[in-house]
């Protein structure tokens, strides 16, 4: 009865993220699904077919055959869907790296200090968090706008001349200094945590064998610190490829990005099916290597661990 | 463990007699009531041990490790207090002390991960103080084994080798030669979290010796074993050290461990050496009661000197009256001493020994510890302090058992006890 009574318990608490991802991620994408397949109309909502019980069986069966995959060829069709997915991971790409290099040695430094001072820096790390992002998106813009804070620095300490102003506003190095600046704490976190689990001992045992102290970070470090890394740049690159926000405010008319795009077709041109369509690759696009990348690690453990 | 000789260049045995069936013996004298015949000052023949190594007694020799003058400050605290020590070439040497006392301290100072606040440090002739780690010809075996968790068993052990840029058809006997010498060849792709305590701890000694060290360091390298293997080991690290012909300085709390592997032993307490010697040395000529105290079981009688004459010394005690050792002593009639005598030369018995006049305690038996070989009896004496008799035992059956509260009578050699002035 006991036992009974605890695997009921048990799936319960399975259920219960089961059911959350059912709810608030399912339901919604098969929503977007379902309206990718649609087509554009005047009405409200703005596509059709749109499904009703009161028509019956027959009304049902009719609205499923006017379904159509023709907003997935018209993405084919337009080079500008494919150039703003191939643009998005670039970006979102190059960001990650930037994000990496700088994060790294945060990271590094956080989980070498001394044990007293680590809480507060990680503190620090979380500490932007507490201000909107939106807010500290637009603070970017007073700081790189061409009279803004970057050039009165620039100016004042002599680099640019009075008459001479930053151009990075509206131009995709903002858009890389906008997702390297909001997404460092993702990268941070996870390459600290792996950081500061790393035996010291292990680095007094390489330099003991006769290995270099630089040449140790490359060969039992960072190796070590490999699964913070691929966590880290996940944790920025799933993002970045979607990000509307940064390159739109900070971003220039030559800065195409995926998100962008979709928010241009669902607003302006309120074209929800082919929108929907664009989000659906766009997950297809982000699913697909992590599935992939998911595989080849379980795999690799399950040799490990035979 | 060991076949064949490997590496002993020098392989000399230099310990005919003693290898490890006689090793065993030594271990075992902890526990033995194997007398010394040694008279004090001749420390050439304490113990049941004859060694033929022995440089220390050699003024001409060198030391091959020298500490000089060192001190080790970490802010406020002294963890090496102006401590000089010298190793010999191919010797077995211990530090023994509790924690905090700068056992450790001292041997990452010679590994390079401490430098010392003063003195230097001398191998081979040479002041390395300021060598770093990565250029010393030491190794270390880390007490945590430090294996490498992201390489296998042959890449943790070939790692040093790569470090040397040595060829890799070389690198692949050596390591091929030390999975051998360790027993674990058929562990060699697996990795380190794929091994059982025992052979991750062989792994961490073949890592430290594949580079053929001048002095190999270990820190507690038996002190994640259970003790059946940590004994087995024992022996191991002797015969491989011998072997190798390698200087080996380990690092342990444990008497017994120390005891066992070392030619020599410094026990150390908050920073200095209190007593450098032999393991029969130190076993039975403490030089202090903090040594006697640490180094096996001891009883230690208060009293205050008597008399003391050439070879002789009588100590005045409230709880068994004069009490005679054959000891050469420079002390002061009055001087408080305490006679340490070890469980294993006191003799109970039920009669009063006839043969003996001095040296006899009458007490009650308080409580007796059987340990199947031999058995401890705490008697009480008048006065109130305990002392500990150790008797083997020898044979199945005894006609009239000690038992509780009986009225014993101890008994002990003045050749068996030493007097200790601090």
């Amino acid at each position: 009865m006991a036992q009974h009574q605890d695997r009921n318990g048990r799936r319960l608490v399975i259920a219960v993220p089961y059911l959350w991802l059912l709810v608030f991620f399912l339901v919604p994408f098969l929503i977007v699904l379902k309206i990718s397949f649609s087509q554009i109309a005047v009405a409200m909502p703005p596509y059709t077919p749109t499904f009703s019980l009161g028509e019956g069986w027959n009304g049902l069966v009719a609205a499923f055959k006017e379904l159509s995959f023709d907003n997935y060829i018209w993405l084919t069709e337009d080079d500008l869907y494919i150039r703003s997915y191939l643009s998005s991971l670039w970006i979102a790409f190059v960001s990650t790296v930037i994000t990496l290099l700088v994060g790294y040695p945060v990271a590094y430094g956080m989980a070498r200090a001394p044990s007293h001072w680590r809480a507060t820096l990680l503190m620090l790390v979380i500490l932007p968090f507490w201000t909107s992002f939106l807010i500290r998106v637009y603070a970017w813009i007073g700081i790189l706008k061409p009279e803004g804070l970057l050039t009165v620095v620039l100016q004042t300490i002599g680099i640019l001349s009075p008459d001479e102003q930053v151009r990075v506003l509206n131009t995709t190095t903002a858009v890389y200094i906008g997702i390297v600046y909001s997404y460092l704490p993702f990268m941070v976190l996870p390459l600290y945590s792996a950081l500061e689990k790393l035996d010291g001992s292990l680095l007094e045992a390489a330099e003991d064998l006769g290995c270099h102290p630089l040449k140790a970070f490359w060969v039992i470090t960072f190796p070590l610190s490999l699964p913070g890394v691929i966590a880290g740049c996940f944790l920025v690159f799933i993002p970045a490829v979607g990000e509307f926000v940064i390159p739109d405010l900070l971003g220039g008319s030559e800065t195409l990005m995926i998100g962008k795009t979709l928010w241009a077709e669902f607003f302006s041109n309120r074209d929800w099916p082919v929108s929907s369509a664009v989000a659906v690759i766009l997950l297809l696009v982000l699913i697909l290597p992590i599935v992939l990348f998911q595989r080849a690690q379980q795999r690799a453990q399950e040799r490990e661990a035979g | 463990m060991v076949t064949k000789g490997t590496a002993a260049k020098k392989a000399a045995p230099r310990k005919t007699a003693a290898k490890a069936a006689p090793r065993k013996a030594a271990a075992a004298s902890a526990r033995s009531k194997a007398k010394s015949e040694a008279s004090s000052g001749q420390p050439g023949k304490v113990g049941p041990v004859r060694r033929t190594f022995a440089p220390w007694n050699d003024p001409a020799a060198k030391p091959f490790i020298l500490y000089e003058n060192i001190t080790k400050r970490f802010g406020d605290f002294v963890a090496v207090d102006d401590l000089t020590l010298g190793i010999y070439e191919r010797e077995f040497f211990s530090l023994l002390g509790p924690s905090g006392c700068g056992k450790t301290t001292l041997l990452r100072m010679l590994a390079g991960f401490e430098t010392p606040t003063e003195g230097r440090i001398l191998l081979d002739g040479q002041d390395i103080s300021t060598v770093p780690p990565y250029r010393r010809p030491v190794n270390m075996m880390f007490q945590s084994y430090a294996l490498f968790p992201h390489m296998s068993v042959a890449d943790n052990i070939a790692f040093g080798l790569k470090q040397d840029k040595m060829p890799k058809g070389e690198i692949a006997d050596r390591v091929d030669e030390m999975l051998k010498l360790v027993k674990l060849e058929p562990f060699k792709t697996r990795k380190p979290h794929q091994l059982s305590g025992g052979q991750r701890q062989r792994v961490a000694l073949a890592r430290s010796i594949a580079k053929r060290p001048k002095v190999l360091l270990l820190d507690e390298p038996l002190g994640a074993l259970d003790k059946k293997l940590r004994e087995q080991t024992q022996f191991e690290l002797t015969d491989l050290q011998q072997q190798l012909g390698l200087t080996f300085l380990i690092v342990t709390h444990d008497q017994e461990e120390a005891m066992t592997v070392s030619d020599r032993i410094a026990v150390m307490n908050q920073g200095n050496i209190i007593q450098v010697s032999t393991p029969a040395e130190m076993y039975e000529y403490p030089n202090s009661r903090y040594v006697a105290d640490f180094i096996g079981d001891i009883n230690l009688i208060e009293g205050t000197i008597a008399s003391v004459s050439r070879g002789k010394v009588t100590v005045e005690t409230a709880d068994a009256g004069k009490l005679v050792v054959n000891q050469d002593l420079k002390a002061d009639k009055g001087q408080k001493a305490w006679i340490a005598i070890r469980p294993e030369k006191v003799r109970i018995a039920l009669k009063k020994p006839a043969a003996r006049t001095d040296n006899v305690m009458s007490g009650e038996v308080w409580d007796i510890g059987y340990l199947g070989d031999v058995s401890t009896y705490h008697v009480k004496l008048p006065a109130g302090s305990t002392v500990k008799a150790l008797q083997t035992n020898a044979t199945r059956l005894i006609e009239r058992p000690i038992t509780w509260e009986d009225q014993a009578w101890l008994s002990f050699s003045p050749d068996g006890a030493v007097v200790l002035l601090s």
